[in-house]
């Protein structure tokens, strides 16, 4: 069972100093969150109140998306809303009246704060309790902020599914809650894996449906699938929710380190589980190896992004043979990344928040072979004769569990091997 | 407030960044709280540029609100002279900051910074992003430009292309083309490629060529007032337009205009060749900024023989020039930011071309319809590694290749109905142009063309199956006239009759 329990690494990254930065960030804000979010939950829609900014921003960040009658919008605030705080909730009842006849098939809204709407203080947590009152019980409003001034990229999620754990119903029964959008096929692979294992009930947040049925309570035990849910895991322990601890779910050792805290807390023995996830263990090892050739002896730095960063710095130094020379993140907590800080070795710089100037200087001095990092940096560093990867591919793509460890570990030899093929 | 997903124009600072990063030695601090830096990726991404855009962002976050901000915002400015040494800063405020009411003009003013610092006024509750980029122009300009003596050749400024256009690389060439083969000399171009002290220069020119009104012609007007710099009021998109600015620049500069198209141009030939023949009364639907929509209104009437039937604009400044226009072309003028209205406009026109912008290009993909990008907004895939202007000669050439080209895969559609009997390529199994593959998916969807509009009639069956018969590009105008018909004579069942009854009235 050697493999199951993730070894522990001497000296690890636990106690490691942080660099800590602030300046300029070149970071995406929460309310991207809404483009994978509005996905997953098929009959929600994410109403943002903000500018034309967000509007625009929204625009850029889903691409072509925005043809396909996408279920998000953003109500955008004009001259007139400024005036007079009356108004604006008149205005947004009329906007949202208008929305619910346009789309009767909506069974869950979410008000989306802005960095507008909060600086002007618009209470979007009354105008939900106000609209969840009006179109109860067919519809359920909620309110959550994707701003820039409060959230970071994925931090968006987080907000949205910390807003829905106050009002999932209490349950006293033993079940493993699942929290994390994943992409379906991921998670359908990987609560079979749970199944198999003889982990049940198992239940996921966010839920496909409003209908179907998510619960917490004191015995249910909660998996983190993504590690920036920070306060989603604050809001379940106070309903009596237990965290487990566990690495994330990236990589054949990720992924046994996760199902294997699961299995733990379910009693499931070491025989059972071994027997459950050797064939799909091994395939795993075997996708990563192949790419691994190409990556082994590589050095990488991270820019901040997603938080997916320290997770993914892990998985390739240990099991594609890379160098992760300084892995960004916008914010570390310690408590959810332990175990993962446990596995990276020791001698990785980490750095948290950013000065984007600075940060790029130190990336220019240690000259990388691959620099993970957002769009607006990419190209810019490509022309210095850095090869990049662009960092928000990896939220939008499904890297997650056994099957996809052989994508995850392609998404970053892929430029790699662009730059030596082309004869440019 | 209004809900909306898609927007033809970013806010007005897009604008000023656009600015910004079409200029060398230019560098722009914007009070911002984090997230707003997603603009940087329209420039690499889009545009694929292999820089980043100068632009400083503050990053203001929750803890920040209160006295730190202007702090922050000083900081910001202080580290990017020490770092960038721009020869002059653009100061200014997005959405949030504006709200805020940190001043940026004053908080720089008490810094004391050895270049010329611009602040923005950028009203993001009110103004969009060609406003952005028209005001931060005219104020660089009105900052920087002074009299100087004018060049003893005569020449001209080059004004109005910037980051992120529709096209503007290859007009810029292409209209210093046309000025050197008139022996006039390119003082400056701005503010693409131009430096602060290139600004300082405009003045030496003997009159200005206003390439987009839209993002400087408040800069032009300036020029006229305080430095006499006449301008020139047509813009070189298509064969008329170019052969009216020729001569409208050869009286500027006090020359004689040459006699003659040069042999490069082919549109004029192209468009008589018999080949062009069915283009003839070809219904088309025009929508873009109102610089690309007037101008391609002349083309598809006058030099391509198209028919317009619908003249529209997002960008409001330019509302009544486009009016005018669109009475020219006896059709209403649209002008909206509503995606939504101009998809209805489309569909009770029921053109069978569309020249648009990106969205258009998707309207025209769920309807059916043909489509040709003619207009910002656009997707990476309109800024081509090719040489491809819309102005001047090439670019008349550049834009009969691009409409014709569309419409041209409508016709190899209508000869493969002929042959829709047969098993290949009865309706069900799609067609080789993913436009009617999408129409035949989205059959039942809200937008479909050919859903019945008066659920009041009955198509008998045979009727029905005569409409099939029908090029699909006009079959959605022909079940709504054959209805229509229909109900004005109170006729409740459609024959093939009635379809033929139908077909001749509408003939007239």
């Amino acid at each position: 069972m050697t493999q199951a329990t993730p070894l522990l690494q001497s000296p690890g990254c636990r106690s490691v100093e942080v660099l800590h930065e602030r300046g300029q960030h070149e970071v995406f804000c929460g309310l991207t969150g809404i483009i994978w979010l509005h996905r997953k939950m098929q009959d929600a829609f994410f109403l943002v109140v903000g500018s034309r900014t967000c509007a625009h921003l929204l625009q850029s960040a889903a691409g072509v998306m925005i043809f396909a009658e996408p279920r998000f919008g953003t109500a955008i605030l004009e001259e007139g809303d400024l005036a007079g705080m009356g108004d604006l909730n008149d205005a947004l009842d009329r906007e949202v009246a208008q929305l619910m006849d346009r789309r009767p098939d909506i069974r869950q809204l979410f008000l989306v704060g802005s960095c507008p709407s909060e600086v002007i203080k618009f209470d979007l947590e009354r105008a939900a309790q106000r609209l969840s009152a009006r179109l109860a019980p067919r519809v359920r409003v909620l309110s959550f902020s994707g701003s820039g001034l409060e959230t970071t990229f994925t931090e968006g999620e987080d907000a949205c599914l910390a807003a829905m754990v106050p009002v999932l119903e209490t349950s006293d029964e033993r079940q493993l809650l699942v929290a994390g959008a994943l992409p379906d096929v991921v998670e359908d692979q990987l609560t079979g894996l749970l199944a198999d294992l003889g982990v049940a009930p198992v239940r996921v947040l966010p839920a496909r449906r409003a209908g179907d049925a998510v619960t917490v309570g004191p015995n249910t035990v909660v998996l983190l699938a993504q590690p920036f849910l920070n306060t989603t895991a604050d809001a379940l322990a106070r309903r009596g929710a237990t965290i487990l601890e566990s690495p994330f779910p990236f990589g054949e050792e990720g992924t046994t380190g996760w199902l294997w805290a699961a299995a733990q807390a379910f009693g499931v023995s070491a025989e059972h589980f071994e027997a459950v996830t050797a064939p799909a263990r091994a395939r795993a090892r075997r996708a990563v190896l192949a790419r691994a050739e190409e990556l082994a002896g590589k050095r990488v730095f991270f820019l901040p992004d997603s938080q997916l960063e320290i997770p993914l710095a892990r998985f390739l130094s240990r099991e594609c043979g890379m160098t992760a020379i300084e892995v960004g993140v916008p914010y570390l907590n310690r408590r959810i990344m332990a175990s993962e800080l446990d596995l990276l070795p020791g001698g990785t710089r980490l750095a948290e928040g950013q000065d984007v100037e600075r940060q790029l200087d130190r990336v220019r001095d240690d000259a990388p072979d691959l620099t993970v990092c957002g769009l607006g940096l990419a190209n810019p560093l490509e022309a210095e004769g850095l090869a990049t990867k662009w960092a928000i591919e990896l939220v939008f793509t499904p890297v997650h569990g056994y099957e996809q460890a052989g994508d995850l570990a392609e998404l970053f030899a892929r430029p790699l091997r662009r730059r030596r093929r082309l004869a440019l | 407030m209004k809900l909306t997903v898609w927007t033809y124009e970013g806010p007005p600072h897009v604008g000023a960044i656009r600015v910004a990063t079409a200029m060398e030695g230019m560098h722009l601090v914007l009070h911002s709280p984090q997230g707003d830096s997603y603009a940087d990726l329209l420039f690499t991404m889009i545009e694929r540029r292999d820089r980043r855009p100068p632009v400083t962002y503050t990053t203001f976050q929750a803890r920040d609100l209160g006295t730190d901000t202007a702090e922050l915002f000083q900081s910001a400015c202080r580290e990017s002279y020490e770092r960038f040494r721009p020869e002059a800063l653009l100061v200014g405020a997005s959405c949030t900051a504006e709200l805020i009411q940190d001043d940026p003009g004053g908080l720089t003013e008490a810094m004391d910074l050895p270049i010329p610092v611009i602040p923005l006024e950028l009203p993001s509750y009110q103004r969009k992003e060609c406003f952005g980029a028209d005001e931060t122009f005219f104020q660089i300009v009105r900052k920087l430009a002074k009299p100087v003596p004018r060049s003893e050749r005569v020449s001209c400024n080059i004004l109005g292309p910037t980051a992120l256009g529709f096209r503007h690389r290859d007009d810029v060439t292409e209209v210093e083309r046309l000025l050197a083969d008139l022996g006039i000399e390119v003082n400056v171009v701005a503010p693409l490629g131009a430096s602060p002290s290139d600004i300082t220069q405009l003045g030496a020119a003997h009159f200005n060529v206003l390439l987009y009104p839209e993002t400087a012609e408040t800069a032009c007007r300036w020029l006229e007032r305080d430095l006499g710099q006449p301008w020139t009021r047509v813009v070189p998109i298509g064969v008329g337009a170019t052969r009216d600015f020729v001569a409208e620049v050869a009286a500027l500069a006090g020359i004689a205009a040459p006699a003659g198209d040069p042999s490069n141009l082919r549109l004029p030939w192209w468009s008589r060749s018999v080949d062009s023949t069915y283009l003839t009364g070809k219904r088309v639907f025009i929508f873009g900024d109102a610089t690309h929509a007037m101008a391609a209104a002349r083309i598809a009437r006058d030099e391509i023989g198209f028919e317009v039937v619908g003249l529209g604009c997002y960008n409001r400044e330019f509302a009544r020039p486009l009016r005018k226009a669109a009475a020219g072309y006896g059709v209403e003028a649209l002008v909206t930011d509503d995606y939504l209205e101009v998809e209805a406009a489309i569909a009770r026109a029921q053109p069978e071309l569309i020249l648009g912008t990106q969205m258009e290009r998707h309207i025209g993909k769920r309807l059916g319809i043909p489509c040709a990008v003619i207009s910002a907004p656009v997707h990476v895939q309109d800024f081509p590694a090719r040489y491809s202007p819309q102005m001047g000669w090439e670019g008349a050439n550049v834009i009969f290749d691009t409409w014709v080209h569309p419409l041209l895969m409508g016709l190899e559609e209508h000869l493969l109905h002929m042959f829709r009997e047969d098993f290949e390529f009865h309706d069900a199994a799609g067609a080789s142009h993913h436009a009617n593959t999408r129409a035949a998916e989205g059959a039942g969807a809200t937008a479909n063309p050919e859903a019945p509009a008066d659920t009041n009639v009955i198509w008998l069956e045979e009727a029905e199956r005569e409409l099939k018969k029908v090029p699909f590009f006009v079959r959605g105008k022909a079940r709504r006239n054959t209805e229509r018909f229909a109900s004005d004579l109170g006729i409740s069942t459609i024959t093939v009759e009635t379809l033929y009854e139908a077909k001749a009235h509408y003939a007239r």
